[in-house]
C-alpha cells in the first residue's frame, strides 16, 4: 500500500466510524422529539419515561457523533490538501453553512435540553429538542450537498488561471438534482436506523421479561415508524439509482456487474467477482435472471444497457487514457447488501406490525430475537450505501474533474497517516467500545417502572442508578 | 507580488479573527474549568459543580472552532490546506484531546463508580490542558511562520514546531485559559468552592501576566518595524499586566479583563499575520498571501450574505443559553441525584 492507500483508508474509517452513530442521533433525536410531544400533549407520564429512556440512547450517540464529527471537519485540510484547494472555493461554501446553520442550532440546543429540564417552561424545553432533531436534518442536508457535488459537479467554471475550481451558482450547488434524491435517502436511512434500534431494544427488554408500559408504546410507535421510513428509503433509493444510469452510469454497470453491453440484459443474483480486478473480469461466475436488467434500468424487455466495456470506451475518449472502473465487486456486493438489509428491515417492521394486530407481538420469542438483528442491519445498509457511493466513484474524487491520485497532501508521508490511523482506530475502537458498553447497560436497565409496580424489570426501581441521570 | 487583498477577504480575514477570538473567549474558560476539575475538587459533589458551570454551554462554544474551520476552507481555500497539512501531528494531538475531553463529560455520570469517575476527571484535566497549551503553539508558529516552499506545501515535522518562541506561545494560553477559567468559576459558584477558586486564580494570574508580557516583548522583536504590531503587543502586554488589580474591582469585572486580555492577543496574532494567511520561513517569496489564498468574490458574496443572516441568530441564542444557567450553583443543588423526572414533577405538579 502507498500513501495514497492509507490515506484513503484513514478516510473511509474515520468516515465509517461517524457515521455508525450519525443516523442514530438523527434517527433518536426525532424519536425522542416525538415521545416528548407527546408526553407534553397528553400529560402521560409513561411518554415522559419514554422521552428520558430514549434519550440516554440519543445522548450517547450524539455524544460520539460529535467528536468523531470534528475530525471530519479538519481532515479535508490535513490529508487531502490538493482537493482542499481546488475545490475549496464551492465545496467551504456548504461545510461552512453547516457550522454556522445547523452545528451551533444543535449543540446549544442540546445543551438546553439537557440541562434545562425543570428550568425552562415546558413549552421551550419541548422546543428544543425539536430544534435539536432540526439541526441534525439541516446538518445532513448541507453535508450531502458538499457530497453530492463531487458525485455531480454543477455550478462551477474552471478558472484558468489557478486551475481550480471556482463557484459561479450557490443554488445550483445547494439544490443539484443528486442531493434532491440522496437526501431523503440518507436521511430516511438515518429514520429507519432510529427506528430499529428501538425496535431491537424494546424487543431485547420483552425477551428479558421486562413489561414496562414504556417498552409497549416504544414497540407500537416505532414499528410504523420503521416501517414508513425504510419504505420511503426505498423509493428514493430507485430514484438515486435511475439518475445515476445517467450521471454516474459506470457506477450502476459495475453495481450489476455488466461487463458486456447488449440488449435484453440478464440481472445478477449471484455472482462471484474479484474485489480489485480491473477492468471488468471475464471471470466472472453469475447466477442470473433472464432480461430482468433491462426491465428494472430501461423498463423494457429488450432494453439495450450499456456494459462496463462501452462505457470505459466512451469515458476513455471524453477523460483521457486511464481506467475508470471501480472495483466492481466492492459495488456489485456492497449495492446487494445495502438492498437486502433495507429488505429484511422492511420485514421486520412489517412482521411485528401483522402480530400486534394479531395481539401477539409481546408473546412471539420468534420475532423478538429476529427483531435483534436492528441492532446491525442499519449499520450495515448505511455502511454498504456509503461504500457503494464513495468507491464507485473512483478513480475520481469528483467526478470527471479530480482524480483521488491527485488530491492527497504532498507534504504527508505514509509514516504520519499510519501513526494517525492507528491513533484514530485505537481511539474510536475505545469510544465504541464504551458506547457499546454504555447502551448496552442502559438497555438492561431499561425504563423507570411503571408507577405502582414495584417488581417490574430485575433490578429496584432508582435507588443504585442515582447518578444515572440524564444530565452528568 | 501579488494584489493587496479585497474588501472582502480583509471582511473574512476579520470574521475569521472573530470566530478565533470567540473560541478563545469561551472555550478558554471551558479548558480552564476542565484543568480546575482536578486541582480544586475535594469530592464528588464538587466535580459535579465544577462541571455543571459548563456542562450547557461546551458543545455550542466547541462550535466557533468548527464554524472557524469550516468559514477558513470557504473564504480561504489556500490556507486551510496549506496550515491544516503542514501542523498534520500537532493538529492530529489538538484533535484528541478534543476527542476525549468531548466524550468524557458524557461518560463520567453514566456509570456509578469511584474508579470510573475519577479516571473520566483525569482525562478531562489532562485534555483540556494539552488542548489549550496546543493552540498557543499553533497561533505562535502561525505568525512565527513555518518552512513553506513552492505551492505553498509546508514542510515541517512536529519539532520543527516547538521551537521556544512557540513553547512560550503555548505556555501563555495555558495559564491564560486556567485564570479565565478560575475566573469564571469564580462567578459561577458559591460558598468554599468559590473561595478556592478565587485564591487560585491569585496565584496563577502573576504567571499568567509574567509569561505574556515575556511573549509579547519577543513578539515585538520578532516583528520589528512593524507598527500595528508593537501597539497591540503593547496593549495586549498592558492588559496582562493589570490582571491582578482587576478583581479588587469584583470578580465580573476580573473576568471580562482575562476575556479582553485574550480578545488582545487574538488581535495580535491577527494583525501580525496580515497581510499573510501564513508566513514563510523559507523566503518572504514563499510566504501565502491573503489575496492568493482567498476563493473567489461570488464565494465570499455568498458566505457574507449568509453570515449577515445566520452570525446575530446565532448570538442571540448562545448568549440566550448563558441567560437561562446564569444563577450561581451552591451545593445544596447538587447534593441528592438529579432526576429530571423529579425536578420536572417538583417544578409542574404530579404530571400523570
Ligand atoms: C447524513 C448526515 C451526515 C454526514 C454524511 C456527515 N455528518 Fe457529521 N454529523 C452529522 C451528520 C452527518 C450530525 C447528525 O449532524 C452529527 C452527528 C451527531 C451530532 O451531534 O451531529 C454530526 C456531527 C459532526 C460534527 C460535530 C458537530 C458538533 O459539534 O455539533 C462535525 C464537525 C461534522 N459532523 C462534520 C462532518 C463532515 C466534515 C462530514 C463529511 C465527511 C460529515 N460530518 C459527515
Ligand atoms: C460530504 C461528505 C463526504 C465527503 C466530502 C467525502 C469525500 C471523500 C474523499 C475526499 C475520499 C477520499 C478519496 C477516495 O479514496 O475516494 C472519500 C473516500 C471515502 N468515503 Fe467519502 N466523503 C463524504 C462522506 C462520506 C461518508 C458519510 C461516508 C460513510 C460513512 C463516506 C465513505 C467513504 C469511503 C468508504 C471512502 C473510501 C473509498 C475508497 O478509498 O475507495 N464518505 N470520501
Ligand atoms: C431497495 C432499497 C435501496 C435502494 C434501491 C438503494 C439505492 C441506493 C443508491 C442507488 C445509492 C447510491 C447513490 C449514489 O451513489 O449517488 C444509495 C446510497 C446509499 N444508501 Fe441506499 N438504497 C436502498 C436501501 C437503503 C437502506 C435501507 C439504507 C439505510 C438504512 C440505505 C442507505 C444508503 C446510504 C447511507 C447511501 C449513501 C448516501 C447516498 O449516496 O445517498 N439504502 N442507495
Amino acid at each position: 500500500m502507498n500513501t495514497l492507500d492509507f490515506a484513503r483508508l484513514q478516510f473511509a474509517v474515520t468516515t465509517l466510524f461517524h457515521f455508525i452513530f450519525v443516523p442514530m442521533s438523527i434517527g433518536l433525536a426525532l424519536f425522542v422529539a416525538i415521545c416528548q410531544t407527546r408526553w407534553y400533549l397528553s400529560g402521560d407520564e409513561t411518554w415522559l419515561r419514554a422521552t428520558r429512556f430514549w434519550g440516554k440512547f440519543l445522548l450517547i450517540s450524539m455524544a460520539i457523533g460529535v467528536v468523531t464529527g470534528i475530525v471530519q471537519e479538519f481532515q479535508f485540510g490535513m490529508n487531502w490538501s490538493l482537493y482542499s484547494r481546488y475545490v475549496g472555493d464551492i465545496f467551504g461554501a456548504p461545510l461552512a453553512m453547516e457550522g454556522l446553520i445547523a452545528f451551533f442550532m444543535e449543540s446549544t440546543f442540546v445543551g438546553l435540553w439537557i440541562f434545562g429540564w425543570g428550568r425552562l417552561p415546558r413549552k421551550w424545553h419541548l422546543a428544543s429538542i425539536w430544534l435539536v432533531a432540526i439541526g441534525t436534518v439541516l446538518s445532513a442536508y448541507f453535508i450531502l450537498a458538499a457530497n453530492s457535488w463531487m458525485q455531480h459537479p454543477v455550478g462551477y467554471e474552471i478558472n484558468h488561471a489557478t486551475g481550480h475550481a471556482q463557484l459561479t451558482n450557490i443554488f445550483s450547488v445547494l439544490f443539484n438534482s443528486t442531493v434532491l434524491l440522496a437526501f431523503p435517502h440518507t436521511i430516511l436511512g438515518a429514520f429507519t436506523t432510529g427506528g430499529m434500534l428501538v425496535v431491537a431494544v424494546s424487543a431485547f427488554l420483552w425477551l428479558r421479561g421486562n413489561r414496562n408500559a414504556v417498552i409497549t408504546r416504544s414497540m407500537r410507535l416505532a414499528l410504523p415508524f420503521t416501517l414508513a421510513a425504510v419504505l420511503a428509503t426505498m423509493a428514493f433509493g430507485d430514484g438515486q439509482g435511475r439518475l445515476m444510469v445517467d450521471q454516474q452510469p459506470m457506477k450502476m454497470a459495475a453495481a450489476e456487474a455488466v461487463c458486456n453491453s447488449g440488449h435484453g440484459q440478464s440481472f445478477s443474483i449471484f455472482s462471484v467477482a474479484g474485489f480489485t480486478t480491473n477492468p471488468c473480469p471475464n471471470n466472472i461466475t453469475s447466477i442470473r435472471i433472464p432480461h430482468l436488467l433491462s426491465l428494472i434500468e430501461d423498463l423494457s424487455w429488450g432494453g439495450n444497457i450499456r456494459g462496463i466495456d462501452q462505457i470505459q470506451a466512451a469515458e476513455r475518449k471524453q477523460f483521457g487514457p486511464g481506467n475508470y472502473v471501480p472495483p466492481v465487486g466492492v459495488e456489485y456486493w456492497s449495492f446487494r447488501l445495502m438492498i437486502g438489509a433495507g429488505v429484511l428491515m422492511m420485514v421486520i417492521s412489517l412482521g411485528g406490525i401483522w402480530l400486534e394486530r394479531r395481539r401477539r407481538l409481546e408473546v412471539s420469542r420468534r420475532f423478538q430475537r429476529l427483531a435483534l438483528l436492528g441492532l446491525v442491519l442499519p449499520i450495515l445498509a448505511n455502511w454498504t450505501g456509503w461504500i457503494f457511493t464513495e468507491v464507485g466513484r473512483q478513480p475520481w474524487v469528483v467526478f470527471g474533474l479530480l482524480k483521488t491520485s491527485q488530491a492527497n497532501s504532498p507534504n504527508v508521508g505514509t509514516g504520519d497517516i499510519v501513526f494517525t490511523l492507528a491513533g484514530y482506530i485505537v481511539l474510536y475502537g475505545v469510544l465504541i467500545a464504551i458506547g457499546a458498553w454504555l447502551m448496552l447497560k442502559e438497555a438492561k436497565h431499561g425504563p423507570e417502572p411503571d408507577p405502582g409496580d414495584q417488581g417490574a424489570g430485575e433490578q429496584p426501581p432508582n435507588a443504585p442508578h442515582s447518578e444515572l441521570v440524564l444530565a452528568y | 507580488m501579488h494584489p493587496d487583498p479585497t474588501f472582502l477577504q480583509v471582511l473574512w480575514f476579520v470574521l475569521i479573527g472573530v470566530l478565533w477570538a470567540g473560541y478563545f473567549i469561551l472555550e478558554g474558560f471551558d479548558f480552564g474549568v476542565g484543568m480546575l476539575v482536578k486541582l480544586l475538587a475535594r469530592d464528588r459533589v464538587d466535580t459535579r459543580m465544577i462541571i455543571h458551570t459548563i456542562g450547557p454551554v461546551w458543545d455550542g462554544n466547541e462550535v466557533w472552532l468548527l464554524v472557524a474551520g469550516g468559514a477558513t476552507f470557504a473564504a480561504f481555500p489556500g490556507w486551510y490546506a496549506a496550515a491544516f497539512s503542514g501542523f498534520y501531528l500537532a493538529l492530529f494531538l489538538v484533535l484528541a484531546a478534543l476527542i476525549l475531553r468531548g466524550v468524557s463529560f458524557e461518560f463520567w455520570g453514566k456509570h456509578d463508580s469511584a474508579g470510573w469517575r475519577a479516571t473520566w476527571e483525569w482525562v478531562v484535566a489532562i485534555s483540556s490542558a494539552v488542548a489549550a497549551l496546543l493552540f498557543g503553539v499553533a497561533w505562535a508558529n502561525f505568525i512565527h511562520g513555518v518552512p513553506m516552499g513552492a505551492g505553498n506545501v509546508v514542510h515541517a515535522s512536529l519539532w520543527d514546531l516547538l521551537h521556544p518562541y512557540a513553547l512560550l506561545g503555548g505556555l501563555v494560553t495555558l495559564s491564560l485559559f486556567l485564570t479565565h477559567g478560575a475566573n469564571f468559576l469564580a462567578l459561577r459558584v458559591s460558598g468554599e468552592l468559590h473561595e478556592r477558586a478565587r485564591v487560585l486564580s491569585t496565584r496563577v494570574e502573576p504567571l499568567a501576566a509574567l509569561l505574556a508580557v515575556a511573549f509579547m516583548i519577543w513578539t515585538i522583536a520578532q516583528q520589528s518595524g512593524r507598527g500595528g504590531v508593537l501597539v497591540l503587543a503593547i496593549l495586549t502586554a498592558l492588559a496582562a499586566l493589570a490582571i491582578p488589580f482587576a478583581r479588587r474591582a469584583g470578580e465580573g469585572v476580573a473576568f471580562a479583563l482575562t476575556s479582553a486580555v485574550i480578545t488582545l492577543l487574538t488581535v495580535t496574532f491577527f494583525v501580525t499575520l496580515y497581510p499573510n494567511a501564513l508566513p514563510s520561513t523559507t523566503g518572504r517569496a514563499f510566504d501565502l498571501t491573503l489575496s492568493a489564498a482567498s476563493s473567489s468574490h461570488y464565494t465570499l458574496v455568498v458566505m457574507t450574505i449568509v453570515s449577515v443572516i445566520f452570525v446575530p441568530i446565532v448570538l442571540l441564542y448562545q448568549g440566550w443559553t448563558y441567560w437561562v444557567f446564569r444563577h450561581r450553583l451552591g451545593r445544596d443543588d447538587y447534593e441528592g441525584p438529579l432526576n429530571p423526572i423529579a425536578v420536572a414533577e417538583r417544578k409542574f405538579g404530579g404530571s400523570a
